[in-house]
């Protein structure tokens, strides 16, 4: 009997239970309930008319597409700033130390409100009108990081023999560039446009706060429509829709990521 | 372009004067080297021995303090390696995963701007060459470690370089595959006609394969030579030591042709030494005969254990005055056995002591105190006065070995060890970077941390 008690709490899965409760409550039930609202009107029956209606309206279409617009550009944008910033951190005779690693990743340590509020701020202060511009900006200043570190990560992991050998064979640093270490690098820049773009798409404070309510992005609609009650169900099935395009967006990013390191070469 | 024309013909590679320090640590120290077109020449060591960074020098990664290393008679110190004119095989193959075997092979070709018939005739060549026909296609993740060792072989000789670069190519091969590659890297040298410079840890494999040895130790050349050279005439106690098994002793040269180790004088080939001179002994163990208790022995002595090897047995053999000898012969002498031994003349080798007892610069710090090895030694009263600078010897069985670190005046490291037959010869490296050498019969290991005591009594001072 002893053993058995002992057994069990020695056990992982055993460990692993708490997690799984919490798990079952708030990601997988919400999820079910999202899924039971979304086909369902504000009595109750159940009905396809709430996805019917995003196509209809063009209200929510149009924000989507122009949501999606936005986050291609945010991501371009942390693209063009933030990989050139990995290079260059990932060099080790450069970056001797870990503190400018730390210094590019610190923005990641304060919430991202504060960081919008300040940038609003900001913009008041200079006197710079807000609106799409100053949404970019401060959408491309908060996800910036989340573009930087993986980036960073896998740059610093590629192996520095495979540099030298390419070298070794006649490569100027240009072509050790464009035929090792860019290539090489692909997987991180794939893992920060997952960290970018999607949840670029659902935000709604910043897009709020920086454009004083008037530009409004997928996930203002979404939030506008969950909080009141006779548009719940549109809104659940709003998010579903989201959940989904996420959902194929990752499929799309581990289906590459075996042909990853092939299509590197034609580059 | 005037000392171009000064080189001597035939040279690929020169290296003159070449140092390299890393930070404050040396690497290399004063190496000179020249190979001839189409040599075959082996880099031996112990790691750390910097025959890797000499290696890294030649190929561009690494640009040496000091020195200059010239290509075909041309200067190339300061040259990026992408126009060097050699290729390198890296230990660990460095091949690049995003790319396929074809691909990989044809990545130098492609950056000169080969037309792709060219290309794909020269890859298939390479190929060929390495045994790995219809593998062009393959994911280079998808290979085993021999088959991605050819094709990183196959991606340098592709280019058709002047020189060949092998960092430890075969290291990470298991013992079969590593003597089939030998033989196969052997063979390539032959056919392709290019130099090859191989660095290894490996002294069997540096013996198989090479033209020429270089023997290094702690950044400087021990010895050039032929294999048989290096085997048969190892010029000091480390090279002995590092190629092949031997026995190496402490004895005195009495005049020309006669040698006096182990308590008995050996009659040999060697002169020129001088009379009376303290000298070290090299005996290989194949070259010590052993048989039963016989009238006309040269020593005797009684077998302490007996190993089978393969093709011989390994014996150890005690002499009645206590010195410990290795004997490979075909016949197994079990152990307690009394035996008899004979040494041939020509099979005893005699190398110069490179020193006789410790030498270091000290300066007067006090009466009975001085400054060495950057630590502050006792010493016995002497009257000279502060500030002066002397010598200080000490006999190499003078200085106290201690477990404990901090009870050492000095700290250091245990790094190498001879032993001598009835006494081990170690070099400890202090953390200054100085040498101390030291006769002791406690059995230490290679890379012990050790404190360091010498008696005041111990201390020669010499002031000139």
């Amino acid at each position: 009997m002893r053993q058995k008690i002992l057994r069990f709490f020695t056990r992982r899965s055993t460990w692993a239970s708490p997690y799984i409760l919490f798990l079952l409550l708030f990601v997988v039930l919400p999820l079910i309930l999202i899924g039971l609202y979304a086909f369902m009107d504000y009595e109750g029956r159940f009905t396809v008319s709430n996805f019917t209606k995003f196509i209809e309206q063009p209200e929510a279409l149009n924000t989507f597409i122009y949501s999606v617009g936005m986050a291609i550009v945010t991501t371009c944008l942390c693209i063009l700033l933030g990989y050139p910033a990995a290079y260059i951190l990932s060099d080790k005779e450069f970056n001797t130390s870990k503190t400018l690693v730390l210094l590019f990743i610190l923005p990641m340590w304060v919430n991202i409100l504060i960081r919008t509020l300040a940038t609003v701020s900001l913009f008041d202060i200079t006197g710079i009108p807000l609106g799409q511009g100053a949404l970019l900006f401060g959408l491309t200043y908060d996800f910036l990081p989340f573009m930087i570190y993986p980036i960073y990560n896998t740059m610093t992991k590629i192996d520095k023999n495979l540099i030298e050998a390419a070298q070794d064979l006649g490569a100027n640093h240009l072509q050790v560039f464009v035929k090792v270490i860019f290539p090489l690098s692909l997987p991180g820049v794939l893992s920060g446009i997952m960290m970018v773009f999607l949840p670029t798409i659902s935000t709604f404070a910043i897009s709020e706060l920086l454009t004083m309510n008037d530009i409004r992005l997928f996930g203002s609609i979404i939030q506008e429509n969950i909080m009141l009650s006779d548009t719940m169900n549109y809104g659940a099935a709003l998010s579903l829709i989201m959940l989904l395009i996420i959902g194929i967006t990752c499929l799309f990013d581990n289906s590459s990521k075996d042909s990853q390191l092939n299509q590197g070469g034609l580059i | 372009m005037a000392d171009q024309r000064l080189e001597p013909v035939g040279n690929i590679i020169d290296i003159k004067h070449v140092s390299k320090w890393f930070k404050d640590k040396q690497v290399l120290d004063d190496v000179n080297l020249s190979v001839k077109k189409g040599e075959f020449v082996t880099i031996l060591g112990p790691s750390g021995c910097g025959k890797t960074t000499l290696l890294r020098i030649l190929a561009g990664f690494e640009t040496a303090t000091e020195g200059e290393i010239l290509i075909a008679g041309e200067d190339i110190t300061q040259t990026p390696p992408h126009k060097r004119p050699m290729n390198t095989v890296f230990q660990r193959y460095a091949l690049f995963p995003h790319l396929n075997v074809f691909d990989n092979i044809a990545f130098g070709l492609k950056l000169k701007n080969f037309k792709s018939d060219i290309i794909e005739e020269k890859v298939h060549r390479a190929l060929k060459m390495v045994g790995m026909t219809d593998y062009e296609h393959r994911d280079v993740n998808s290979l085993s470690g021999g088959q991605q060792q050819r094709v990183a072989i196959a991606r340098a000789i592709v280019n058709q370089p002047q020189v060949l670069l092998l960092d430890e190519p075969l290291a990470a091969l298991d013992l079969k595959m590593r003597k089939d590659m030998q033989m196969e890297l052997k063979e390539m040298h032959k056919t392709l006609g290019i130099t090859f410079i191989y660095v290894t840890h490996d002294q069997e494999e540096a013996l198989t394969l090479s033209d020429t040895i270089v023997v290094m130790s702690e950044g400087v050349i021990q010895q050039i030579g032929t294999p048989t050279d290096i085997y048969n005439e190892p010029k000091n106690c480390f090279v002995a030591d590092f190629i092949g098994e031997s026995n190496i002793l402490n004895g005195t040269m009495l005049e020309d042709r006669l040698v006096r180790f182990m308590d008995t004088d050996f009659k040999c080939v060697d002169e020129g030494f001088g009379c009376n001179v303290p000298v070290d002994v090299v005996i290989r163990p194949e070259d010590i005969y052993i048989m039963t208790p016989t009238e006309n022995a040269m020593l005797t002595g009684k077998v302490t254990s007996c190993i089978f090897k393969g093709v011989h047995y390994e014996m150890t053999v005690v002499t009645p005055n206590g010195y410990e000898l290795m004997i490979q012969d075909y016949h197994a002498f079990e152990p307690e056995q009394e035996v008899s031994l004979i040494i041939k003349p020509s099979d005893i080798h005699v190398m110069e002591k490179e020193r006789t007892c410790n030498t270091f610069g000290a300066v007067v710090e006090d009466d009975t105190h001085i400054e060495m090895l950057g630590a502050s030694f006792e010493c016995l009263p002497h009257g000279l006065e502060k500030g002066t600078e002397v010598k200080v010897e000490v006999d190499f069985n003078k200085i106290d070995l201690t477990d404990d670190k901090e009870d050492g005046v000095l700290e250091g490291n245990v790094h190498l060890i001879l032993y001598k037959g009835n006494i081990y010869h170690l070099t400890i490296v202090t953390d200054e970077h100085d040498h101390l050498y030291v006769d002791t019969n406690d059995v230490w290991d290679d890379g012990d941390m050790v404190g360091i005591n010498i008696k005041p009594e111990d201390m020669r001072i010499i002031h000139d």
